[in-house]
Formats: structure tokens, sequence, C-alpha cells
């Protein structure tokens, strides 16, 4: 799960983790009133799950308080687009208002878990404010990486060798080791996935603190953060995807024009690679699960069908523990009940698949049979094209 | 031969008086698995499935010789239930459970390092040696004995390929989920190694998907010191990245883990890379002739 900026920043600073004055505004005249509670120049920041918006009009300094209410006008309710929103862009429905610094050095500082050493790994680099990905790939050798032992946890050696390696001194050091140590407790407590502070900035006046910062969450821990499960901001996401998490479905909208329903994440995943190479694209990904109920069934059928951008759809199922004739009958019902707005092959496999087929054939309804997974793409992108 | 399980293997099952844990139990008996002892920790003493449930895992070893585990209880108490498992000298554990946090893994991992034991899992379908035994929750009449070791991050993708393979009439010696999560038990690696020895193995399927660097690991092994062929599949070659596809692991960050890069990996290593999941049978033909 993701959180804005504000959010991760008050979470971090709960654990110690130096950050700038600042509050959140949702309109004007309180971006107006907390300029003047903060006094002097103020940094205005669009709140979205996204990053370089600094490049797309979503950072901006603001003088005084007047001109931060100008300011906050404009950046409230705008569209932003930039390179990790998609060219539909985000609204931004809030800021952060924060007091400017003096900036004498930009960092930067992340922890994410590194899946081959099944160990959190604490990484810092003295190429801030950039895209860090471009420095792994350009320049490794300027990233420094600490593994955190499962057992022991993060070493105060280890915050020392990496400020050491940032070429710190006095106050800003002291303070960095303060500040990665305070990092890795937030990151463990919260169950993070991510924990990314980028720019880290020492001041001109030698303090340490967290410009920007960004968490993720592991989705499967969230069950015992519930403080952090209510910060999920449900204005961010797809409303079909939102739709569809109320039913405990694994659904992403994507782009294409090929709705798909499929019982389990694999075959998902492999069912919009063979309508690729097929010649349609998925227009999602959309798992029922791997024991699929009839409910299931219908609740996916009608998000399958809300999507405007699927013309044409391939329903997937293989039987295993599920029956198929359970499944075609989740799928006659559903279609019954809400209507069949765009072509659908259906393709069945596994146990009582004889049952599952005859089903479809008996409701009356267009269903579009397929044996194999291939034979059901072709069918699919054929239906598309005749269009 | 099949590696890991066979008819001799004695199974004990964790949180078997659960919903799952029952109607799985159930299936794995008729499957013919030698399911020996249930652990639901306070109903120590009843008998559920014509098997003796104990409190605890170490009485299902000591009073049942129990060698194996499958493991059916929620999430949170999935790691606990694990290292209770190792602890108790329990050789073979397979974690069914799907939604474990990965913190919890990483200290697991760090639990069983030294111990005399290997983990199948979490978040997978099992393991199968057809018409032997089954440790898990894959439909088995689509099994059936032969020549093929596959081994998968999936489920019914597996099952997928495990159908071609039966219908072609090669069969397979043994069928392995390895888990959808970012940390799981035994990988890739682990299981070529065991594939390599087992003399009834000709060829082993290999299933990949999106997110982490297990196969691109797995290409490297392959390369160096694997000889029989393998056949491999990465599932979510249209994934779009940042986004978490179904299983936790399943993910592209920051630009790696693409389906690309496993495939082209895969591919200089001598491996037969379907591009599509429909061609995974007809592979193994083309690799056994």
């Amino acid at each position: 799960m993701k959180i804005h900026e504000f959010q991760a920043k008050q979470i971090l600073n709960k654990y110690g983790v130096q950050i700038p004055r600042g509050e959140v505004a949702e309109s004007p005249q309180k971006a107006k009133e907390i300029a003047e509670r903060i006094g002097g120049r103020v940094v205005l920041k669009a709140q979205i799950h996204a990053g370089g918006r600094g490049k797309g009009g979503g950072i901006k300094i603001a003088e005084n308080p007047q001109d931060a209410e100008k300011i906050a006008k404009e950046m409230i309710g705008m569209t932003l687009i930039t390179h990790q929103t998609g060219p539909q862009g985000k609204k931004v429905r809030r800021i952060l208002v924060e007091e400017a610094l003096e900036i004498e050095r930009e960092l930067y500082l992340g922890i994410v878990i590194d899946r081959a050493k099944e160990a959190p790994v604490v990484m810092a680099s003295s190429e801030g404010g950039v895209e860090i990905e471009k420095v792994a790939a350009e320049n490794p050798e300027l990233i420094y990486k600490e593994y955190v032992h499962p057992a022991a946890g993060f070493q105060p050696f280890q915050a020392r060798k990496l400020a050491f390696k940032l070429r710190l001194e006095g106050e800003p050091f002291r303070q960095a080791i303060k500040f990665i140590s305070s990092l890795y407790r937030a990151f463990e407590a919260t169950d993070a996935s991510l924990a990314e502070i980028n720019p880290l900035i020492v001041t001109k006046q030698g303090n340490v603190l967290a410009l920007d910062a960004k968490m993720n969450f592991d989705d499967n821990a969230l069950g015992r953060h519930p403080e952090i499960k209510e910060m999920r901001d449900l204005d961010e996401e797809d409303p079909l995807e939102v739709e569809a998490s109320k039913y405990n479905l694994n659904y992403i909208k994507l782009e294409g024009n090929v709705g798909c329903m499929v019982n389990g994440a694999g075959l998902a995943m492999a069912t919009m690679d063979i309508i690729m190479h097929s010649g349609g694209m998925p227009a999602n990904f959309l798992d029922v699960g791997g024991g699929v109920s009839e409910e299931a069934v219908k609740n996916a059928f009608k998000i399958l069908v809300s999507d405007k951008g699927a013309k044409a759809a391939l329903i997937n199922i293989f039987g295993g523990i599920v029956r198929c004739d359970l499944v075609a009958n989740g799928i006659v019902k559903a279609a019954k009940e809400i209507g069949l707005p765009i072509p659908m092959v259906v393709r069945l496999e596994g146990t009582n698949v004889d049952l599952g087929k005859k089903i479809l054939e008996e409701s009356g309804l267009t269903f579009y049979p397929a044996t194999s997974m291939k034979e059901a793409a072709e069918k699919v992108v054929s239906l598309l094209k005749n269009q | 031969m099949s590696i890991l399980i066979d008819e001799r293997t004695r199974v004990v099952v964790q949180g078997i008086t659960g919903g799952e844990g029952t109607f799985h139990t159930q299936r794995m008996q008729e499957y013919g698995t030698k399911i020996v002892a249930g652990v639901t920790p306070g109903k120590g003493g009843m008998i559920h499935l014509n098997v003796p449930v104990f409190n605890y895992v170490a009485e299902a070893v000591e009073n049942e010789g129990a060698n194996a585990s499958a493991i059916f209880v929620p999430a949170y108490f999935a790691a606990d239930a694990i290292m209770e498992a190792a602890d108790a000298g329990i050789k073979i554990i397979v974690c069914i459970t799907e939604g474990i946090p990965t913190f919890d893994m990483i200290k697991v991992k760090q639990f069983l390092k030294g111990k005399d034991c290997l983990l199948i899992g979490p978040n997978t379908p099992g393991i199968i040696s057809p018409g032997k035994s089954k440790i898990g929750i894959m439909p088995g009449h689509i099994h059936k004995p032969g020549c093929c070791g596959i081994i998968s991050r999936s489920g019914t993708l597996t099952y997928e390929a495990v159908d071609q393979v039966t219908r072609l009439g090669y069969g397979q010696s043994t069928a392995v989920g390895i888990g959808g999560d970012p940390i799981v038990g035994m990988n890739f690696i682990d299981l070529l190694k065991l594939f390599k020895r087992d003399s009834e193995t000709e060829a082993v399927i290999l299933i990949g998907e999106i997110g982490g660097s297990a196969e691109e690991e797995a290409a490297e092994y392959i390369r160096r010191e694997f000889i029989k062929p393998v056949v491999g599949f990465i599932a979510g070659q249209t994934a779009p990245p940042g986004r978490r596809m179904g299983h936790a692991g399943a993910i592209i960050a920051g630009g790696k883990g693409t389906a690309k890069e496993k495939m082209e990996a895969l591919e200089k290593a001598g491996v037969l890379v379907a591009k599509s999941p429909a061609e995974i049978g007809q592979k193994v033909k083309d690799a056994l002739g």
C-alpha cells in the first residue's frame, strides 16, 4: 500500500526522524494560515501518489502567506501530470505547506527488502535529489549498502559507516546517525516494503532532515497496523480497482482492449501474455482466486463488463478443486442479471468440464466456447477485429 | 523415483480441524497420502478424519513418526507454525498459507538456518509425486506418474502445464510449487539439484514469473551444471511495472524483475523458453523427442 508524503513524514517523525515544520492544507485559506504560522518563505507541495512532482509544477515556493494562498489556489484542484502519473495525470486534493530550508547538500537514503539476500538493506548515496534507479544503473558504486541481520537488527556501526561514506562531519554526522537508525526503526516497526528519503538534506545550519519521504507497506501485514491501513486514499486509486477490492478480488486496470477473468495469479498473467501474442492487449489483470466461488465469479463479471476499455473478454478457468459447473453457473447467472454487453470467450478446463460446457450451451446466451488457451486467445482477438 | 516425498512420507497436518485443513486433508487422504496426525493447539486427544489430533507438533513426531508437515493455519500464525515444525524435527515442511508478512518470513528463514529441514512455500499449491503422495491443494487427478519434473511459482498455471504434459503422455516425477511470495523456502536451484540426481526425471519444466531474480539465478546454475533439458515459461510479459500482480512476489520494482530479462537469461543458459503458455507441452516434446 502507498501513502502520501505528509503521512509518511507523520509516521517517520514518531520514530525520531527529523522533518521540516509543516502542515497539510485542503484549501488556499488554510495554506495561508499555515504559512503565517510558519513565517517567512514556505514550500507548497502537491500531495499525490506519484513522483516527479517538481517538474510537473507540483512543488512551488511562496515568499509570504499571500503568495502561498495564491499558489495554493492554482495547485489545489489542478491535474498534475508527471512521468509516474501517466498521461491522464492525477488530481491534487491537498498540499503540504512546509518551511523553506537553506540546503547545503542533497543526499539519498532508502530501505527495501533485498529478496535474494532475504534481509532489509539500507542504502545511502551522495547523489540525492535525482532518480536513484538512474544512479544504480550508471554508477552503482555511488550507492553504499548495509544489509540488516534478521535477528540482531540494524547496528550503530552500520549507521556510522554510511554517515562516514557520505562524508559527513561534526553536527551533521551526529544527526545523520540518529536519522538513519530512526528510519530503520520505523521501517521494521511498520512492516514497510519501502522507505525512501530523497533528498535527505543537510541545511546550511548543519541540520539533517527528510525533505521528501516515501513509504510503501507490505499489504500482507496491514492487518496488524490498523492506523496505517486507515491512511489508504481511495481517490488515488482507479475506481474499478477500489470496487474490486471490496469483493477481495485481485484486479488491476490496464490500457488494452481484451478484458480477462482468470482463477489464479500466474494463470491470469499467462492469459494476458497469450492475448498479446495473439494480437490483442489485456484490458486488465483479474484473479478471482484459486478456489473461486459462484459469488466471486459474479462480482468479477460485474467488474469485467464495467470497464469501458474492454471490447471483448476472455474467461479462463482451470478447474482443480473448483468445479467447472459451479463456475459456469456463476457466469450464466451474472450474464442473465447484468447482460452480455461484449462478446465473451469462455475456456473451461479441469474438473467437471463437460458439465460446465453444457451449462453454458443450454443457457440460451451467446458465449464463445474454447478448449485450449491458444484457441481462446485467438478467438477473442478475431471477435475484436470483427466488431 | 521422485523427489522429496513418496508413498512412505508420513504427514502431519497443522491446522487440521479448520475449514481449509479439513477439506484438503480429505482430498489428500483420497489421493493416498499417509496422513498420520493433525495438530490444533487445545484440541489434543480428539480424532478428526480418522486421524489423532495433538496439541503440538513434537507429539505427532514422537507418537506417529510424522516426518512431513502440511500447514493450513491463518497467515499471522503461519510463521510460528513453520518454526514449530522445524523445531519438532519435521524434515519436509509445506506451507500452503497465503499472505504471510515478509518480515515474518525473514525471521523464519533465519530460524531454519542450520536445521535439518526443507521448507516448501509459503503461498504454494504444495508438492505432488503422482501416484505416491501429495501434500497440498492441487487436483490430484490431472497428474500422472512420469518423467517431467516441474518447479513453479504459480498454482493454476502449474496445473495448466501439468495438464499439457499429461495429455502428451509424459506425466510427472514430482511437481513442486515453490510459492508466490518474495521470500520462500526452497528455490529453483535447490530443486534443480534434487531433480539432477533423480533417475526418473528426464526433463524439467521451470515456471517463473515477474519479480525478484530467482529465475536469473536458476539460469546461471543451469548454464553451469544442469545437463537435463529444461523448458521454461515466464508469466507476466504484459504486466505493468510497480504493480503487484496477485502474488506478493510478482512485482517489477525499480525496473528490475521483468519477464524479458528472465526469458533472455534462461535462453542464454540453453533453456527452451516457451513464449506462450500454450507451448509448454510442445517444448517438452521438442526436448524429449
